[in-house]
């Protein structure tokens, strides 16, 4: 309860206001004569059921700190073993057998990297089309129907995602990575050896369980995080401007381009990191789709890949004392790839001239 | 930008009217500085209003001595409306952003796409392929529409039409994406979803060869469910006491665990999952159960809860608060019967999104719970499966029963996912303050009461000095009464 202290003696407020007419007597506004007015100090005295209730508040976010704050101890004193026992090879090494103390992270982090890059190039285009569809073309009845509809998309669990990559993606793709592979095979990325574009008969198992396949996968995933952060960045585009751009002639697009888009230009920034931080993070879709392989595969369309994650649902159950510390070393490094992306995108958000009111 | 020439014809009427008293300005002093005014207005409407809606006041050009009279006058008297020009009456614009003839241009570069992927498919080019079919017919429907928007319109209108359609096209993608995904778990799980018996057994009588109407993944879903509902047990409390901490008292600290909570959202779940099978499992020996799992689970709620929570109570209204503590309300009954209540819908929302997310997640669970066949209802011990799990288990094994049951898992586990979705907007989805009907009935209700309570209290007493002081030292004894 805040109860208002009481006048004290000497107090300069209580002197000064006590004569609360001008002394001229013209009706001017009352000016404090002498020292200017301090604010009056409001002590609220709290009595036990706020005291319990302060207390109940403050052990809950201890106990939540210590409990996050353990999850990130453990890992890091867990991952320093081994990252003690490599050094700076853990950063180097592509193969993965802790017990023989030649294990890093050069494969795993970069078919991470690979497989989150193919997602994101997917996925913005297509994140960012439907927010402006959404916010600018959608009458309101659909525009309701698309945000309920991509809100749910999100809720879709991951294995569903990775099943229909599995089962269903696959062989839709093939053909695809097929003639990307044999008209761009000059970009190295697009590279595929052991194919063989000459032969009709060939087996189509070289373009299989690629990052191509993973990254398109986890596209469709992380598509509608990103799609309702622009959403929102578009959504508060002031209708001032909007009107003004129309006003001198604009069409829709010419009003979007020049208004919208600079606007919401935070929100795309930071919509797209946000889904990288998911894509990174992703597991049992890559898991399904991919067979894993512990070297850099710098070529998206080939068979083979990995991640970090998959890495540690893969290799968690025969490991050793010594192995387990080394699984935590690449699920810092993950999680600390993440943090930054993460923190990264709720700053640019913030920042933009869109996200000062917004969450992300 | 398109400017519509129509759009500075009345600047043209603009700069007649306020010509007219600049021409006759000498006459007399008072039409002079009228008109200095009539003509600075008329400039400043040019300037800034080119659509001129409203002319400036003008003195009529025939005027005498009256008319000089007349300037002292309210301008509203002596306004005359320029007469328009009726040369070719201006006919009205269609404002319409969607015309017939725009109606005809899509359909026809609709059709002219698709012929020319047929045609190059079927009879000029080697291609094949379904989705090279759809690339091909869609890259020409884009150039035959461009080409015959730029028959009827210039540069910018082209640009326009094209953008409208490539953004309804991207729409258009990731909606069928999403139909695709869910109809094809749908597809292939109906095949195990209509026996009964997929609901009522587990899968321990399920030999890799046995026909669908032996087995089904009731083990999973009681599993899911007390995983499920031990996470909540764990984090819904906790959660929401964390939220109420970092808004309502905040203080030292409040801060710091902002920050870490915000930096345990990117905490991958799999790294979530590893971090309790190192300790809970390595360490403390406890063996894989589903209680392991639920912890899992929790630690990767938990930030997810916490920050929606958070967001929902900081929305709530600072006046409504103020409102309270100026009753004299002391803190945890304004969070108790202001904030919470207030937000209540919002949190609900977000206490639901969390079990969603909970539910449809794989890592941790793969990590902690193990696998089973069997009915383990005891989440204490003993392996035990959840639904996502066992689709994930069920998709690896080779025989296509397996596949389709793993499938059926799936769109019973979506279908779930779903359902709490539609709960989520249900109790959701409305802002704090806006109560929904019932909490308006039980507000009225409760006032209703109160007004009862108070007709029965003594007649308040006129304040006197001593009832003011008796007042003052009841305050500062620290007690409320009713609130």
């Amino acid at each position: 309860m805040t109860a208002a202290p009481e006048p004290r003696d000497g107090d300069p407020t209580v002197a000064v206001i006590s004569d609360g007419r001008d002394p001229a007597g013209v009706g001017r506004p009352w000016v404090p004569a002498g020292r200017p007015a301090t604010p009056r100090r409001l002590r609220a005295k709290s009595n036990a059921a706020d005291r319990v209730f302060r207390g109940g508040a403050r052990a809950s976010g201890f106990t939540v700190l210590v409990i996050m704050l353990a999850v990130g101890l453990f890992l890091s004193l867990r991952a320093a073993e081994a990252l003690k026992a490599v050094g700076f090879r853990f950063v180097t090494t592509q193969e993965w057998q802790p017990d023989t103390h030649r294990f890093g992270i050069a494969a795993v982090l970069t078919g991470t990297v690979l497989i989150a890059s193919v997602a994101v190039c997917f996925s913005v285009p297509l994140s960012t089309g439907t927010a402006l569809f959404i916010s600018e073309i959608a009458p309101r009845w659909m525009k309701r129907a698309l945000v309920t509809l991509v809100d749910l998309m999100a809720a879709v669990p991951s294995v569903v995602y990775g099943l229909w990559g599995l089962f269903f993606l696959q062989g839709q793709v093939v053909g695809l990575a097929r003639w990307l592979s044999t008209w761009f095979g000059w970009i190295p990325i697009f590279a595929v050896d052991g194919a063989d574009p000459t032969n009709p008969l060939a087996t189509a198992s070289v373009y299989t369980a690629s990052t191509f396949i993973a990254g398109i996968t986890v596209s469709l995933m992380v598509a509608p995080i990103q799609c309702s952060v622009m959403r929102e960045a578009f959504s508060q585009a002031p209708p001032g401007e909007r009107e003004g751009a129309y006003a001198l002639g604009a069409t829709r697009w010419g009003m979007v381009s020049a208004v919208v888009l600079p606007f919401g230009k935070g929100g795309i920034i930071g919509g797209t990191m946000l889904g990288l931080g998911r894509a990174l993070g992703e597991t049992i879709a890559v898991y399904l789709i991919i067979s894993p392989v512990f070297q850099i595969q710098p070529h998206i369309l080939q068979n083979g890949a990995n991640s970090v994650s998959a890495l540690i649902a893969l290799r968690y159950g025969d490991a050793s004392g010594f192995g387990m510390s080394a699984l935590m070393a690449a699920g810092l490094a993950l999680f600390i790839l993440t943090l930054i992306v993460n923190f990264t995108a709720s700053s640019i958000v913030a920042r933009s001239r869109s996200g000062a009111q917004s969450e992300v | 930008m398109t400017i519509e020439p129509q759009a500075i014809e009345p600047q043209g009427i603009d700069s007649q009217a306020s010509d007219s008293p600049a021409s006759d300005s000498p006459a007399s002093d008072s039409r002079a500085s009228d008109s200095r005014a009539s003509d600075s207005r008329g400039s400043d409407s040019r300037a800034i209003d080119p659509q001129g809606s409203e002319p400036p006041a003008v003195v009529q050009p025939g005027g005498n001595g009256s008319a000089a009279v007349a300037g002292a006058v309210p301008a509203a008297e002596s306004t005359t409306l320029p007469v328009r020009p009726l040369a070719g009456a201006p006919t009205r614009r269609d404002l319409r952003v969607f015309r017939r003839d725009d109606w005809l241009n899509l359909c026809g570069a609709l059709a002219s796409g698709v012929s020319v992927a047929l045609l190059l498919f079927g009879r000029i080019a080697p291609l094949s392929g379904v989705l090279g079919l759809i690339v091909v017919a869609y890259l020409a429907f884009l150039a035959a529409y461009a080409l015959l928007v730029r028959l009827g319109g210039d540069g910018p209108q082209v640009r326009d039409r094209i953008w409208t359609v490539v953004l309804y096209s991207a729409a258009g993608t990731l909606m069928s994406g999403l139909f695709l995904v869910v109809g094809f778990t749908v597809v292939r799980g109906a095949s195990a979803l209509h026996h009964p018996n997929f609901f009522t057994q587990d899968l321990s009588d399920a030999g890799p060869l046995d026909p669908l109407t032996v087995g089904g993944i009731e083990h999973a879903l009681v599993g899911t469910l007390e995983m499920i509902t031990i996470a909540l047990v764990i984090t819904v409390p906790l959660g929401l006491t964390c939220a109420v901490y970092l808004t309502q008292v905040g203080g030292f600290g409040s801060r710091f665990v902002r920050t870490v909570v915000e930096a345990m959202t990117a905490l991958p779940s799999i790294v979530a999952g590893l971090f309790i099978y190192a300790t809970w499992i390595l360490i403390l020996h406890f063996e894989l159960s589903g209680l392991a799992a639920a912890l899992a689970l929790s630690v990767m709620m938990l930030p997810i809860i916490i920050r929606a929570a958070d967001v929902v109570l900081r929305l709530v209204p600072g006046n409504l608060r103020e409102a309270a503590e100026a009753l004299g309300a002391p803190r945890w009954r304004t969070v108790w019967h202001v904030v919470l209540p207030t937000a209540r819908s919002g949190l609900a929302t977000s206490v639901i999104l969390g079990t969603a997310r909970g539910i449809g997640e794989t890592s941790p669970v793969l990590l902690t719970a193990g696998y089973t066949t069997f009915m383990n209802t005891d989440p204490l011990h003993g392996p035990q499966v959840s639904l996502p799990l066992a689709t994930f288990e069920l998709v690896k094994s080779p025989q296509p029963t397996m596949i389709a049951r793993g499938f059926a898992t799936a769109a019973f586990l979506m279908s779930l996912v779903v359902v709490l979705f539609v709960l989520a907007r249900a109790v959701g989805g409305r802002a704090p303050g806006q109560p929904s009907s019932r909490q308006v009935v039980r507000n009225a209700q409760r006032s209703a009461r109160d007004v009862i309570r108070f007709s029965r209290r003594p007649a308040p007493i006129a304040l006197t000095a001593s009832r003011v002081n008796s007042h003052s030292a009841d305050d500062t004894s620290g007690e409320t009464r009713e609130f």
